[in-house]
């Protein structure tokens, strides 16, 4: 495969790409796992999908669409959960299969063929385009340095709101900026590894990550490190095995999750009596 | 003495729901007040409405004669343990540092020398400098709660407020956490919502009794009168004095 990097450029753009995302990944999947935003996440990247569809429709560059749709969508349901007592987990759900709807309603709209939109939904790492990457690049600038400059008040946030509210923290302005930070990572990560499977690299890295540390900081470079080897084997296994690279990611992320849990809880249990 | 806490004609409501009634409150310099109540009294209620975190309907709360959406800082306010993920990834540093943070909202926070000592001196007077690296899930009750007391006091507040600082803890640390609060109360007024009777006619200074009004404010002495007004209950129950052991049977009564 080495020499194959050297010769084409589609898997250098994948190879970038990858740490990219990875980056964006460790960082915000830390944030949100501990925020418990998971399913919001989920939500708002299928929002994203109504984007994408807009993009073929009006001619413009479908990743551009799932930016501003993944925004709108990240800042609506922060909005509306504080506006009406519904539970943000109703919004989400409603998000959720309405983005997907509109995206459906749109390309059926749009002229000609109907394209194919399966790289969106499940990532093709080895179509990232140098416009991408761009985008990717710019993108991941953004979510380091903000999380970066605000890292102890972001940190006093996700730990108790309330306290960092009292002590004049500006924490509606701190859950904004997260929320279109998330949607800024669900952008970079629907090319990766696509709309349906970016909840589990949101994850996977940070839950290995927090059974070795119990610093935040940590646990973000571990889970960027995790997500980093991810999919370089998951790269590897779809180009050797020929199958898909999103698909190849994610099932290695989670049967890599699985096997450490299984050792930790071996290894923590053998220290053990046995009780009977 | 001037009056640290002024509460006006507050009332609040939650949709359709009257929570609090027409509060008026004032709270003495140096006071150690404990508000008691039901459950569903609107203690909490009263609480996060001085933090700030709720808007009254109408009324009007001051702290040192300010209005308390401007006075970052004069309080500290140490919530309830139990609420915590523990699971959270902080240490107990992290967490009383967490205080310095007060007011700021520039990029690139960052600890001053002065603060780490001021830290260190707080954490070493509420003993728990010797867990300071320690992640907050490995901490018993009693010392999750003394870092929680640590990390207001790092605020620099001149009023400590806190919220059922003693539920779930075992009465040695609970007579362990009231002197505590009995020594920081020579330097500032403690406020605390408690269910704990006990503590009540040993170490506070005026309670509060609240069940949607203000029932009652003064000198430490409930009468069984007060008590059936404010916790709606038979005067039988209680009619012994304050028997500790009866009125918390009678809460948890309530609670059912």
């Amino acid at each position: 495969m080495l020499e194959a990097i050297f010769e084409y450029k589609f898997l250098q753009h994948a190879i970038l790409s990858a740490m990219l995302a990875s980056i964006a990944c460790g960082i915000m999947g830390t944030i949100i796992t501990e925020k418990k935003l998971i399913m919001m996440s989920g939500g708002i990247a299928h929002t994203a999908f109504g984007g994408i569809g807009m993009g073929y429709f009006l001619g413009i560059e479908p990743i551009i669409g799932a930016l501003v749709f993944s925004i709108l969508a990240a800042l609506g349901i922060a909005k509306i959960n504080k506006k009406i007592n519904t539970s943000a987990d109703i919004l989400v759900g409603m998000f959720w299969s309405f983005g997907m709807a509109i995206g459906i309603v749109f390309i059926g709209l749009a002229p000609g063929y109907p394209p194919d939109i399966s790289s969106y939904l499940f990532g093709n790492i080895l179509t990232v385009s140098k416009l991408d990457l761009g985008i990717i690049s710019f993108l991941d600038m953004i979510i380091v340095f903000v999380v970066f400059a605000y890292f102890h008040q972001f940190k006093a946030y996700l730990f108790d709101e309330e306290f960092t509210q009292v002590i004049g923290v500006a924490v509606h302005l701190l859950e904004y900026t997260l929320f279109i930070l998330i949607a800024l990572t669900i952008v970079i990560l629907i090319r990766v590894v696509g709309i349906i499977l970016i909840i589990t690299l949101l994850t996977a890295p940070t839950s290995i990550a927090k059974q070795f540390t119990y610093d935040l900081k940590k646990m973000m470079m571990i889970s960027i490190m995790m997500g980093i080897v991810f999919c370089f084997v998951g790269l590897l296994l779809s180009y050797v095995m020929e199958i898909p690279s999103g698909a190849a990611i994610i099932i290695f992320s989670v049967l890599s999750y699985l096997l450490i849990s299984f050792i930790k809880y071996l290894s923590k249990n053998s220290n053990k009596e046995l009780p009977f | 003495m001037r009056n640290v806490l002024e509460i006006d004609g507050v009332n609040v409501s939650y949709e359709n729901v009257e929570a609090l009634s027409n509060i008026n409150l004032r709270v003495k310099e140096n006071d150690f007040l404990a508000i008691i109540g039901p459950n569903g009294g609107g203690k909490s209620t009263l609480l996060k409405t001085i933090l700030g975190l709720l808007k009254p309907d109408s009324g009007e709360i001051k702290i040192f004669g300010q209005s308390n959406a401007k006075t970052f800082g004069l309080i500290g306010y140490v919530p309830q343990f139990s609420k915590f993920n523990k699971n959270f990834p902080i240490s107990v540093k992290d967490v009383v540092i967490m205080g310095f943070l007060k007011n700021n909202n520039k990029m690139f926070a960052k600890l001053k020398p002065l603060e780490e000592k001021k830290a260190e001196t707080i954490m070493k007077n509420l003993n728990i400098f010797e867990f300071k690296e320690r992640q907050i899930g490995q901490l018993s009750g009693g010392q999750l709660q003394r870092v929680l007391i640590a990390r207001a006091l790092a605020v620099g507040p001149k009023i400590l407020l806190l919220d059922e600082p003693t539920a779930s803890l075992d009465s040695n640390v609970k007579s362990q956490i009231y002197h505590i609060l009995k020594e920081l109360n020579e330097k500032m007024t403690i406020i605390m919502v408690t269910h704990d009777m006990g503590a009540i006619s040993s170490y506070v200074k005026s309670i509060a009794c609240l069940n949607r009004k203000l029932f009652y404010h003064g000198a430490p002495k409930l009468t069984k009168d007060i008590l059936s007004q404010v916790y709606g209950c038979p005067i039988d129950m209680i009619a012994h004095g304050i028997s500790h052991r009866v009125f918390h049977e009678h809460k948890e009564d309530q609670n059912a």
